[in-house]
């Protein structure tokens, strides 16, 4: 069996920028929960949600699917279940 | 439902195999304020609780498997090579015998996770100032564990994750407030 | 680090060395009450990741 390949450098930064702007999604989700007429912070949360998915497209390209049950495309074949998991990088 | 991402919510790294610095944080992955109690706790409490607040318990209760998730790669990695030899010198020669390498959900003296470490009372009040006091206790066990610990980039993730638990008694307090607010009462600044 | 500081009562027969000024986190949520709407936040959303809080007026380091 080959051995699995260490993720590139390229990796590890798209994803810290997926993760800081799906941060700030999720503080905003929260903030919202309770300040549900804040109309600035919807603004915000609606923007961030357009550059996180321009983002994932991105890095989806790259590296796979990010996420399972039909919200990411496939490639052939299947790539879901493929090493790297969040854990092991 | 859910979906699963495959990314962390916040990068985990740790600087060298500790399986010392893994045992102290089994208390955040099965302990009584830990992170799996945190995510059973306010998931439990949405089915009970007025519509207003349901959505920031689902929310947050969602937020902390994220979080059970980070913990887990921080022990999985602390311990991922460790031999038996130095498993048994940080003190988990029991886990050991029983789990090998495997995580399980128990507390950092070994007791088994137990539903008693949640309330669901079914009051609203009460319900949301036991999630404001779990919040600080686990804000808490997170300043003792950074205490514990001499590893930098292990401190950087565990200090994210105590500024979470800030955040979240915030969103508590304001849910409580809502609850005690009048019905409606549109709210200035 | 936002703090509060006590002096615990020492005993001539206390056998550890007395630790004279004890402290407890009082992180600043403490004191913020019901978040207001437009409230300052972090420059760029890698800082907010970095600090664990969009807004700074929620932060409290600690080391």
């Amino acid at each position: 069996m080959e051995k699995p390949k260490p993720m590139p450098e390229a990796y590890y930064s798209l994803l810290e920028k997926i993760q800081a702007v799906d941060f700030v999604l999720l503080e905003l989700n929260l903030y919202l929960d309770t300040h549900p007429n804040d109309a600035d912070a919807i603004e915000q949360y609606n923007e961030s949600s357009y550059e996180s998915r321009a983002l994932k497209k991105e890095f989806e390209e790259k590296f796979g699917p990010l996420m399972n049950y039909g919200a990411s495309y496939s490639d052939y074949p299947f790539d879901w279940a493929t090493p790297p998991w969040p854990w092991q990088v | 439902m859910w979906y699963y991402e495959k990314k962390l919510q916040y990068p985990v790294r740790v600087r060298e195999c500790n399986p010392t610095l893994a045992k102290y944080l089994i208390e955040q992955y099965g302990g009584a304020d830990g992170e799996l109690s945190a995510a059973l706790r306010y998931l439990n409490q949405r089915y009970s609780i007025p519509d207003k607040v349901v959505g920031l318990l689902n929310d947050i209760g969602t937020e902390e498997f994220a979080h059970l998730e980070m913990i887990a790669t921080m022990i999985y990695k602390l311990t991922k090579d460790a031999t038996p030899e130095q498993l048994k010198e940080a003190g988990l020669g029991d886990h050991y015998v029983a789990h090998d390498h495997a995580l399980f959900y128990h507390d950092a003296a070994g007791n088994p996770w137990t539903a008693t470490y949640i309330q669901g009372k079914g009051d609203p009040i009460a319900d949301i100032y036991e999630d404001i006091a779990a919040e600080e206790k686990a804000r808490a066990t997170y300043q003792w564990i950074i205490n514990m610990s001499d590893d930098p980039e292990l401190n950087d993730s565990l200090k994210f994750l105590r500024e979470r638990e800030i955040v979240h008694s915030q969103r508590f307090r304001e849910a409580a407030q809502m609850l005690i607010d009048e019905k409606d009462k549109k709210r200035f600044f | 680090m936002h703090q509060r500081d006590y002096h615990p009562y020492i005993s001539p027969f206390d056998p550890c060395k007395p630790i004279e000024k004890k402290t407890y986190s009082t992180p600043p949520h403490l004191f913020l009450g019901f978040q207001e709407e437009n409230s300052p936040q972090y420059k760029s959303a890698a800082e907010a990741l970095k600090r664990g809080t969009l807004w700074p007026s929620l932060y409290d380091p600690y080391s």
